[in-house]
């Protein structure tokens, strides 16, 4: 699934990723670890992850951003003071660990109130739907190239990790 | 040295076709004042990330020299992004930090450059040339030829405290600094 995840993101244009691992979705950042035409930037961190996504931006590529959604706190102020306010495009591929409320205590509060908190940060999302994922690509994308800022899709356990 | 005429000097060697990704604070409205163009980017939020930005920008342009123009204290706050491009190894990537060992643009409140050598770590981690300048003529004696050197490389260009007085604010917007750096990218 990782292989054809990334495949479909080429196929709307993607052409720079970068990030920090989540087992969530672990079969496609084995790929992009593998298979060296990704260039794929192993980040230090979240907030790292957008400025490479935001300097390959500004030198031309459309970049793609994973991680997990402990992440997105790290990220709020490259989000809001650089990527928003820049108009820099990106896609954010984030998982969701916590949605069930049944996962490791340190996921417990940013699962319980992740959609509230991209709707905060005014980040349009979806969440993965495998019967719906080339149209959600295909949406996102658009909303995207349209206003200029980043949109996220959300990647709940089994979508994603082989 | 003031960190005005250092910031002048490093971009009148860097010359009007590198790519400059200037850190927030003073060093970029210093930059905007004293040596402005359409390959100069402002990042006016996100401390910290200027090495980031630079690092994301010298793997999509090998062909261009990207230049990094940061302070001490965004380069403590981002660290690990020092460890990025030490790994990465691009060699047109070149950082230059005006430590000056605190936060100019907030009150010169210390930082804590003055006890640890940014450049050291540079050079620990991996970058392949790292040089300190502590006068105008050691500066102007690195300048010669640095930036025909192979990076990445870390000078560290120590300044005077203090800001030089009727500095403005960088007058572009944020997506104006956008459109015309990326045109820039694309034009040479």
């Amino acid at each position: 699934m990782g292989r054809a995840f990334l495949e479909l993101l080429e196929r709307h244009g993607y052409d720079f990723f970068a990030g920090v691992p989540c087992s969530l979705f672990e079969g496609v950042t084995r790929v992009l670890d593998d298979d060296p035409r990704y260039g794929y930037v192993s980040a230090v961190r979240e907030d790292s992850a957008l400025g490479l996504a935001a300097g390959a931006y500004l030198g031309g590529r459309q970049p793609v951003v994973l991680m997990q959604n402990s992440g997105l706190g790290v990220s709020v102020n490259a989000l809001a003071s650089l990527h928003q306010i820049y108009d820099i495009p990106t896609l954010l591929v984030v998982s969701w660990r916590g949605q069930d409320g049944d996962d490791a205590p340190e996921h417990a509060i940013m699962g319980r109130i992740m959609d509230r908190f991209l709707r905060l940060l005014q980040i349009p999302f979806a969440v993965f739907d495998p019967a719906r994922i080339d149209a959600q690509i295909e949406s996102l994308t658009a909303t995207m190239r349209a206003t200029q800022k980043p949109v996220a899709l959300i990647v709940p356990k089994g979508m994603l990790d082989r | 040295m003031t960190r005005a005429d250092a910031v002048a000097r490093v971009a009148a060697a860097a010359g009007a076709k590198s790519l400059i990704v200037a850190c927030n604070g003073m060093i970029g409205r210093e930059l905007y004042a004293r040596a402005d163009g359409p390959t100069r980017f402002y990042m006016i939020g996100s401390m910290g990330l200027a090495s980031s930005i630079g690092l994301g920008l010298a793997l999509v342009q090998p062909a261009r020299s990207v230049i990094v123009f940061d302070g001490d204290g965004n380069v403590l706050m981002n660290l690990g992004g020092v460890a990025a491009v030490a790994a990465a190894r691009p060699g047109n990537f070149h950082h230059v930090v005006f430590d000056n060992a605190a936060h100019g643009s907030t009150g010169n409140q210390r930082t804590i450059s003055d006890r640890v050598a940014l450049e050291s770590i540079a050079d620990a981690a991996g970058y392949r040339v790292c040089r300190r300048a502590s006068s105008e003529r050691e500066l102007e004696d690195a300048l010669t030829s640095w930036f025909d050197v192979e990076g990445p490389s870390m000078l560290l260009v120590a300044v005077d405290r203090g800001n030089v007085r009727g500095i403005g604010r960088v007058e572009p917007s944020p997506t104006e600094l956008t459109s015309r750096f990326r045109a820039a990218c694309r034009s040479f």
